[in-house]
């Protein structure tokens, strides 16, 4: 841990060594300094207004109007207040401050370099369209590649990503929305030097800032949508106490199936709610049924065995979980047609359904029941194998064996924690939806 | 379908008569700056064919707005003033329109009528205001930054406008009380509306100095607000989705009748639509009466027919605190959860929404034993306590206007 916090400073350090260099020849430019007080303040209210709303990323286009309208180290200049007054949640705060400070004074200075070499500001001010839009693309280019090679290495040093997957997919996925930030940018910066002057520049941001408060509810609102599902199946697990955690191990493993079989990524996001939902039908059952600790009777097992049915009552008013809903009708049939609540056979069954009854049969097996103790994997898994056909479709044995062989299985251990996904290092406003 | 209300009739004759004369001019004259025209012409036709359908939203084609606002502001093409006229912006922009709505007519979704309606007089009153004073040189004097803010203030004026109309429209529609309706316009002027208002300035203003190529620059990060929004729209319609089903728990559990919390969703958004409760508040007392018989869940035998009107009332009270309780934990708005708490207390103490569920849920459970008339003069005669007076007078109101039945499950 030591070793790491002293490479992350030493790399820290040199950055911040960069972003001095970029700012040294501030005093040799000759910059209007009301221009740069000015888009310094905007950047920085901006920030605020970030952190106050909770609004992901960073408030790109005001620093690349900035680039294209001033020298380089001006330009590099304006991000600098914003930047130290902003707020950062995570540890260690004074560390993180200074290198995000560095990180974009060297980005800035570089897209305003490139804008400046390429005539872009002369672009600008004679408003020459379309041509303005090369040295602007160049210089959109050049702030991403080096805010994602800047990210990159310190996704290598302090947080100990592999070398090899440190930059995988940050450069694509900033490029899109850094591109929209940068076309604003452009339009203030041309904006800003034409009759109607700063004023005019100021209504660019209008649009951008609607734009970025409306992708922050959306994500509020998939957040909370989220936990409402959750909580559906806790209530669940309330009811069914010996069963803590299964409904999310299922949509886990439901999850790896999903993987192995190479399904797109849509599909694999509603198999595993079809995994945690399945029993969500159980909800409908007496509480006293549930807990039951001797044999039932016949008439206390038709009772349990109408859940699936009751599931799908509830979920079937929800459009967006699609196939998951069959799952949660069918995912007590089996191949050989002696399953319920229908009875269908092989490829009567859907797909879902079929994964989901795999998940749920490993899943139970390798869990502590009141009535028994937990299996270990390697004979689940024999188990498993030896009712494939009959009971399950071997295609979906065979690619949970296949996945447990290479991953191992790692349940999270209660309904309540989620398996912690790192914040992505990326400081992008406008990230892909996060599907995992 | 009825027969159209006489303000409805009314606007859209307004705005066939303005298109009309509008086309008939423009043809008479002929076009003035034809690429300008065809490229705002175009934009406005995107906008319209990137209309989302479905989700009820407040601006459904931003891009087509702004861009039709901005051609209607249009003073200057790349420094070149222009000479296009109120006549020629109508019917450039109706044209456009009617292009872009042709997929959304043809699939059959939406009132396309009012809409068009609503672009139209928009259009024609923000080219009313702003083309014929420019071509006569009264804005010379305003140079620079004053006319950006000249832009600005017009704009403004028409979303003020528009909000009206949209309001009257829904208004004359809907039957629901005009001042709230106008409230959630006005409300929604800030988010999307100013958005659009800002970004038509922008495009005038922009194209005035770099030409038409503005437009394309311009209309991709208002493509990407647009696309945020329908989103937002999609994640919260199956939020809504998620809440309903998660109220039918109680009923597939047999703790309440089948289609229970559905009706007293509808009835309670009624009421409170009926006493001007604005657009997020009716969403939190919607969630609260869809999820305010939660709490039975947690009881270990069912109450007879799930009519918790009947009980004492310190047992309600309890099955209010669990309900709570269970709506807390779901991540639903806390609003909601202090809602479902409060709906037993007595009415002076509570909340305004908790009044209404109140009120509601023991009018549909009496109506459903004794039938509706008796079930509301039992509520009138219990206002001394139980229910709130101005609630159970609106619930009159409603239901008389809904010919005094029990709403049927959606």
């Amino acid at each position: 841990m030591e070793a790491i916090a002293a490479r992350a400073r030493a790399y820290v350090a040199c950055a911040v060594l960069g972003a001095l260099f970029c700012l040294f020849a501030f005093p040799r430019t000759h910059t209007p300094w009301w221009a740069v007080t000015l888009l310094a303040v905007l950047y920085a209210g901006c920030e605020q207004a970030a952190a106050r709303w909770r609004f992901a990323g960073t408030f790109y286009p005001v620093l690349l109007a900035g680039a294209f309208l001033l020298p380089p180290p001006a330009a590099a200049l304006v991000a600098l207040p914003g930047v130290l007054l902003s707020r950062i949640d995570q540890r260690p705060r004074r560390l993180r401050r200074t290198w995000r400070a560095a990180q974009l004074v060297i980005a800035v200075w570089a897209a305003s370099r490139v804008h400046w070499a390429l005539g872009g500001r002369d672009a600008v001010v004679a408003s020459d369209f379309p041509y303005a839009l090369v040295p602007a693309g160049a210089a959109v280019l050049a702030f991403c590649l080096v805010l994602t090679a800047l990210d990159g290495g310190i996704r290598a040093l302090a947080e100990r990503v592999p070398v090899r997957r440190a930059w995988r997919g940050l450069f694509v996925r900033s490029l899109a929305p850094v591109a929209v930030h940068g076309l604003a940018g452009l339009m203030m910066a041309v904006l800003w030097r034409s009759p109607y002057g700063p004023v005019a520049a100021l209504l660019v941001l209008l649009p951008m800032c609607v734009s970025w408060w409306v992708f922050a509810q959306y994500h509020r609102e998939r957040a909370a949508h989220q936990a409402t599902i959750r909580a559906l199946v806790q209530a669940v697990d309330i009811k069914d106490e010996y069963t803590r955690g299964h409904s999310e191990r299922v949509g886990q493993a439901s999850m790896m199936i999903a993987r192995e079989l190479g399904l797109d990524d849509e599909r694999i996001e509603v198999l595993r709610f079809a995994g945690i939902l399945h029993d969500v039908g159980k909800l409908g059952v007496p509480t006293r049924l549930l807990r039951k600790d001797g044999p039932l009777t016949p008439e206390e097992r038709r009772v349990i065995e109408l859940h699936p049915e009751y599931g799908h009552e509830m979920v079937r008013g929800i459009g967006f979980l699609g196939e998951a809903r069959a799952a949660v009708l069918h995912h007590h049939e089996r191949l050989d047609g002696s399953g319920y609540p229908y009875g269908l056979r092989g490829a009567h069954i859907p797909e879902s359904a079929r994964v989901v009854a795999v998940a749920d049969a490993f899943d139970a097996m390798t869990s502590t029941r009141s009535y028994r103790r937990a299996r270990p994997v390697p004979l689940a898994l024999e188990e498993l194998e030896r009712c494939a056909g009959a009971q399950f479709d071997p295609r979906m044995v065979t690619a949970l064996v296949r996945a447990l062989g290479r991953d191992g299985w790692h349940p999270a251990v209660t309904a309540q924690e989620q398996p912690r996904v790192p914040a992505p290092a990326a400081p992008v406003s406008v990230r892909p939806s996060a599907h995992r | 379908m009825s027969a159209r209300p006489p303000l409805t009739v009314l606007i859209h004759t307004c705005a066939a008569l303005l298109a009309a004369v509008s086309l008939a001019v423009t043809h008479w004259t002929g076009l003035e700056e034809r690429s300008t025209a065809l490229a705002f012409g175009l934009l406005v036709t995107v906008g319209e064919l990137t209309r989302w359908t479905g989700a009820r939203v407040r601006e459904a084609a931003p891009l087509g707005a702004a861009g039709a606002l901005s051609y209607a502001l249009l003073g200057e093409d790349a420094g070149q003033p222009t000479h296009h006229g109120v006549p020629q912006v109508v019917a450039v922009v109706l044209a456009a329109a009617l292009l872009g709505s042709v997929p959304h007519i043809a699939r059959g979704q939406g009132p396309v009528l009012d809409h068009l309606a609503r672009r139209v007089l928009t259009v024609g009153f923000a080219a009313v205001c702003f083309q014929p004073l420019y071509n006569r040189g009264v804005f010379s004097e305003w140079r620079g930054p004053a006319y950006a803010l000249l832009l600005l203030a017009l704009l403004a004026l028409t979303a003020l406008c528009d909000a009206v109309l949209a309001a009257a429209l829904a208004h004359s529609r809907t039957r629901w009380p005009f001042g709230p309706l106008l409230r959630d316009e006005l409300h929604a002027l800030l988010g999307i509306g100013s958005a659009v208002c800002a970004t038509g300035a922008v495009m005038a203003l922009a194209v005035a100095v770099v030409g038409l190529w503005a437009l394309p620059v311009f209309s991709l990060p208002l493509l990407l607000t647009q696309l945020s929004f329908r989103r937002y729209a999609a994640v919260r319609t199956t939020y809504r989705q998620t809440i309903t089903s998660l109220a039918r728990a109680t009923e597939i559990a047999g703790y309440t009748p089948a289609g229970h919390a559905r009706r007293v969703a509808t009835l309670s958004r009624a009421v409170g639509r009926d006493l001007g409760l604005t657009r997020p508040e009716l969403t939190v007392l919607e969630y609260a009466a869809l999820m305010h018989d939660i709490g039975q869940l947690s009881l270990v035998d069912p109450v007879p027919a799930g009519a918790t009107a009947v009980l004492p009332a310190a047992e309600q009270r309890r099955i209010a605190l669990l309900g709570g309780a269970v709506v807390r934990q779901t991540g639903v708005d806390a609003a909601v959860a202090v809602v479902v708490e409060r709906q037993a207390d007595p009415y002076r103490e509570q909340p305004l929404a908790a009044r209404i569920v109140r009120a509601v849920n023991a009018y549909e459970e009496k109506a459903r034993a004794a039938g509706p008339l008796t079930a509301l003069e039992e509520l009138r005669l219990a206002t001394a306590e139980d229910y709130a007076p101005d609630v159970v007078e609106s619930l009159g109101r409603v239901l008389a206007q809904d010919g005094l039945t029990l709403p049927v499950a959606g």
